[in-house]
């Protein structure tokens, strides 16, 4: 690719508009997708949580309950909520991008998005089930 | 590696921790920072907590888990900055802050899950 | 139908004028007029001054592009009894530079289209002699959807990638190189790689998916900037594995 865009050198009487900055409040498309973007966030919030959590549980007894509490706390309890809800779209956007990026052929013909991502999905349930056995004490 | 070649390597890293933040996160989430501080369900006590942690499989897991996620949260929040706001002409500080975020969170998390006792 | 329906139209004349203005006209509601139809009316009828491209009219080579009421269409495949009672807003194809009026430059978009190599590439071209290369339907289904591509350009339009970056090759283009990658009888996948894995190349793309939503001939460009995306990470960790199997 060129260093500079192949138009207006030599036409300065050629109009060009700037895009504002705001250019993603325009449409809900645009917004939706910087949200899809901002969840990413929420993914790193959560990696930061647990390893707040790791580290707790490192300290001894004592230090995983005042964790436990710290989470109780009512902005604790807001940011997982929001952050909960952030990761959820991410998933459902992810499974529904997936399929775009994966062409799968099966004899010549290409699976339908809808396979791949129904694919997915059963293997967010499967992995839940197996998580949250492991947590709760199986 | 120039800096061309490695655009297709942080790629793969954001696709395979986009992947792993879909399938696992989730559930994590829910459990360990809703369900169980709020009640919603018993939560593990510290002993079980701790013997899960010592297995070998779940710190192997828990790493890369924490640092695909985070080179996920490296790559999108790079271009969203590039994008949303527009501000390219600080790429290298964005660069240094979004993948040395993502390679200090890493470190850190296999310090962690290291020197589980 | 005997209603009239009015155009907001974009009016830039480059010697005269700083920045565009808008100009109202009514057309007649015809209920098989489209766009098209309302600015070939204005021209003929009202103001010959207005200049717009235009060709076949019929959807198929890609030169009515416009933005109508915010939004990339194809004029000739746009309806104006679809924005009864109007008016309807008709200006040049967004994220272009203005020539005139509706008129865009598309020097930008010809020369990427050249960068990527839209042609099949062979080590060595079979003798006459040999016949021709045969293809079987299922090799052409693996690249076909891509050949649909009219170079309209209204991906670009809907691509705030290209917006913000005009460096960057665009949905179209990549497109198009994807499509001669992916044939059968082509030879210059590693070329057009070196060429496209760069960040003004596929991964400038953040995969906001308008490009694919906008487009007439339903190429599905987002989703050929992804494939692409994971060939490169694919070739790339082969690079790391096999270096001497690479290029």
């Amino acid at each position: 690719m060129k260093e500079a865009p192949a138009h207006t050198p030599y036409h300065p009487r050629w109009y060009r508009s700037r895009v504002s900055t705001y250019w993603w409040l325009g449409k809900w498309a645009h917004l939706k997708f910087i949200l899809r973007e901002i969840s990413s966030v929420f993914v790193a919030v959560f990696v930061v949580l647990l390893l707040l959590e790791i580290w707790a549980l490192e300290r001894g007894p004592g230090a995983y309950a005042e964790f436990q509490r710290w989470l109780e706390s009512p902005p604790l309890v807001a940011l997982s909520l929001l952050s909960f809800f952030f990761v959820v779209f991410h998933a459902i956007t992810w499974f529904s991008l997936a399929p775009r990026a994966m062409v799968v052929r099966l004899r010549g013909t290409r699976l339908p998005d809808a396979v791949i991502a129904g694919s997915n999905y059963l293997a967010w349930l499967i992995v839940s089930v197996i998580i949250g056995w492991a947590l709760l004490g199986g | 590696m120039s800096r061309r070649a490695i655009e297709p390597f942080l790629w793969g890293l954001f696709s395979a921790g986009g992947v792993l933040a879909a399938l696992f996160i989730p559930v994590h989430l829910f459990l360990q920072y809703l369900a169980f501080p709020l009640g919603w369900l018993p939560a593990p006590s510290y002993e079980h907590m701790l013997a899960l942690l010592r297995q070998p499989l779940v710190r192997i897991y828990l790493f890369a888990l924490c640092s695909l996620a985070l080179f996920h949260w490296a790559h999108r929040f790079r271009y969203t900055l590039y994008d949303g706001l527009q501000i390219k002409h600080i790429t290298e500080l964005i660069n240094l802050f979004c993948y040395g975020g993502a390679i200090a969170g890493t470190a850190l998390a296999s310090y962690l899950l290291w020197t589980v006792p | 139908m005997g209603e009239t329906i009015e155009l907001e139209v974009t009016r830039y004349t480059p010697e005269r004028d700083r920045e565009p203005s808008r100009q109202t006209y009514a057309v007649p509601l015809r209920k098989d007029w489209t766009v098209l139809d309302g600015l070939n009316h204005i021209k003929d009828r009202e103001d010959g001054s207005l200049t717009f491209r235009w060709s076949c009219r019929m959807g198929i080579c890609g030169s009515c592009g416009m933005m109508v009421n915010g939004e990339p269409k194809l004029t000739c495949a746009t309806f104006l009894f679809r924005y009864a009672p109007g008016p309807v807003r008709v200006e040049p194809l967004r994220y272009f530079p203005i020539i005139r009026d509706l008129v865009v430059a598309i020097n930008d978009f010809m020369a990427k289209l050249q960068a990527v190599k839209p042609w099949i590439i062979r080590e060595e071209e079979k003798a006459l002699a040999e016949g021709e290369y045969l293809q079987t339907p299922q090799q052409l289904e693996v690249y076909k959807q891509y050949s649909m591509c009219i170079n309209c350009m209204i991906c670009y339009a809907a691509c705030p990638v290209y917006g913000l970056d005009p460096l960057f090759a665009g949905p179209a283009a990549i497109a198009l190189a994807q499509r001669y990658n992916m044939d059968s009888r082509d030879q210059g996948a590693a070329e057009r790689l070196s060429i496209l894995s760069q960040h003004e190349g596929i991964w400038g793309c953040t995969f906001v998916g308008e490009c694919t939503k906008v487009c007439p001939k339903q190429v599905d460009p987002a989703g050929a900037i992804q494939q692409y995306k994971l060939t490169a990470a694919k070739k790339w960790i082969q690079g790391l594995l096999m270096p001497w199997g690479a290029k």
